[in-house]
């Protein structure tokens, strides 16, 4: 069993979100958009997008989007246990997209998350809002809004739990787990 | 246990997709859960998705077939695997030896999956214990035997439309005796714990000791038999039977099991009909039931690309894991 530290419990986690939600609101003006389509990746991404599209006061419903076909690993590990159906009910083309994951470390799922999102269209714009960064990255990803910067000891995990609490935790790695 | 099942490889996962005889409730699942992400790529502008780029896949059809080598060859495509369609015209006599020549010849091109379908029960079985390590094979259809992927496909059906498999009621009616599709489902259906499954034929159609060896309910009565069922199964009627001293006449089997709107009143009243098609209208049913409400055939065969992707992702996906454990949440960033 991996030791599990909670890092950030759901009153906190619920202020974070709401200063993320004011950068956000503050970066659309910055940038001249008027109704960004939100867009949260399975499935921590989903339940921080969640709160982020009412805060915003979004009329247009969530997407939702799955990486596990456009992951970079299938060869060394397979198929992703979980796969949940990727869902965009509005067309991305020519609209600016706000892409929302839980935890940001070596880049790899948001690179996926593009070239999912490319497959359904053009977008204008994306910008790219992270509840917890942390160290570790290996692709040239930078987060626009970020709710939170963790260091983490080497091995180390943050984890989202919920979706009701959402909660963040660190867990040393389990031996034998991939990373 | 794992040395049991020849499907699986040494960490228990699904090498080869042979038979659902075997598998487990969880591996079924599995396969019905990834199937549902696929279906989403068909709604993609771009129906396609990167997961096997780069590996082969050779279909292998000893035995005609248009719309499973078609939808074989279209899953494969969506995955982004290349795909070699052979049709291979078998001599009996030689049948082994050429068997092996060719599998060998294709390994030397490094494919990575064979698609197999086959009039003779247990070719994939032969093919997947010949072939190399870095090899998948899949049952298209084999005899009499199985057909593992339309089974499954059928179950994608059926849980899409009534939620759980478990727990229902379903018929299967037809050509019992001759179906690899009724064996394979029958297989699903009970791994996947339906309360009932009934099989109604004519008694020419149906193994004698079937009850108890396939674990159904032997019903020789149309509509005794679909008396209350959830999920109603026609197959296909083979026009050879016809020849074979099985049957009198198409038209005396339409009159004796042949689906109507009046006979599938005795149905649950939200009961779906399927068949794996190509339908004999008048044979097996009325147009009235194939083209109404309560037909899913078309929807049958959109499934099965999502299935077959599934499958085909699962079973490449189990090579080169050289002893690592499945992805896990960990992995997720």
């Amino acid at each position: 069993m991996p030791t599990a530290d909670i890092i950030q419990p759901a009153a906190q986690i619920e202020a974070t979100i709401a200063n993320m939600a004011e950068a956000l609101n503050h970066l659309c003006q910055q940038h001249g958009i008027e109704q960004p389509l939100m867009i949260g990746i399975h499935t921590g991404g989903v339940w921080v997008a969640r709160h982020l599209h009412r805060r915003l006061g979004l009329e247009e419903p969530l997407g939702f989007l799955d990486i596990s076909f456009y992951r970079d690993d299938f060869t060394h590990i397979g198929l992703h246990p979980q796969v949940h159906p990727s869902e965009l009910p509005v067309a991305v083309d020519d609209r600016a997209v706000i892409l929302v994951d839980d935890v940001l470390q070596s880049g790899r799922t948001v690179r996926a998350a593009l070239n999912v999102l490319f497959d359904y269209g053009r977008p204008s714009l994306v910008l790219l809002a992270i509840l917890a960064q942390r160290d570790g990255r290996e692709l040239p990803i930078t987060p626009d809004v970020v709710g939170l910067h963790v260091n983490l000891e080497r091995g180390a995990h943050i984890k989202l739990n919920g979706p009701d609490p959402l909660y963040l935790e660190q867990r040393a790695t389990a031996p034998g787990t991939p990373s | 246990m794992t040395g049991a099942n020849p499907q699986l490889n040494a960490q228990g996962q699904l090498r080869h997709f042979l038979t659902l005889d075997g598998l487990d409730r969880a591996q079924l699942t599995g396969i019905l859960d990834h199937a549902e992400g696929f279906l989403s790529v068909a709604r993609q502008p771009v129906k396609k998705v990167p997961l096997c780029r780069g590996k082969i896949i050779a279909n292998l059809f000893f035995e005609n077939s248009t719309r499973t080598r078609t939808t074989f060859e279209l899953a494969a495509k969506r995955l982004s695997a290349d795909v070699l369609n052979l049709n291979i015209s078998t001599s009996a006599t030689a049948k082994g030896e050429t068997l092996l020549d060719t599998l060998r010849n294709l390994e030397a091109m490094h494919v990575d999956m064979f698609v197999v379908r086959h009039s003779d029960s247990g070719a994939a079985h032969f093919i997947a214990r010949h072939a190399a390590p870095h090899v998948s094979v899949i049952n298209a259809g084999d005899g009499c035997h199985a057909h593992p992927t339309q089974g499954m496909l059928d179950m994608f059906t059926i849980r899409q439309h009534k939620g759980d498999i478990a727990g229902l009621k379903v018929a299967i009616v037809g050509d019992i005796l001759h179906s690899r599709v009724a064996r394979s489902q029958i297989n699903a259906l009970n791994i996947l714990g339906a309360a009932e499954v009934r099989v109604i034929a004519p008694r020419t159609l149906i193994p004698a000791a079937a009850g108890e060896a396939l674990g159904v309910q032997v019903f020789h009565d149309l509509r005794a038999g679909i008396a209350d069922c959830d999920v109603i199964i026609m197959l296909r009627l083979q026009h050879e039977r016809m020849t074979g001293g099985f049957l009198p006449s198409e038209h005396e089997y339409f009159f004796l099991f042949g689906l109507t709107e009046k006979r599938l009143a005795s149905a649950k009243p939200d009961a779906i009909v399927m068949h794996p098609g190509p339908i004999n209208r008048g044979v097996e049913m009325d147009s009235e039931v194939a083209d109404g409400p309560r037909s899913v055939i078309l929807e049958q065969v959109s499934n099965g690309l999502a299935i077959r992707m599934a499958v085909m992702s699962t079973c490449l996906g189990s090579h080169n894991l050289s002893g690592q454990a499945p992805a896990t949440e960990a992995a997720h960033d």
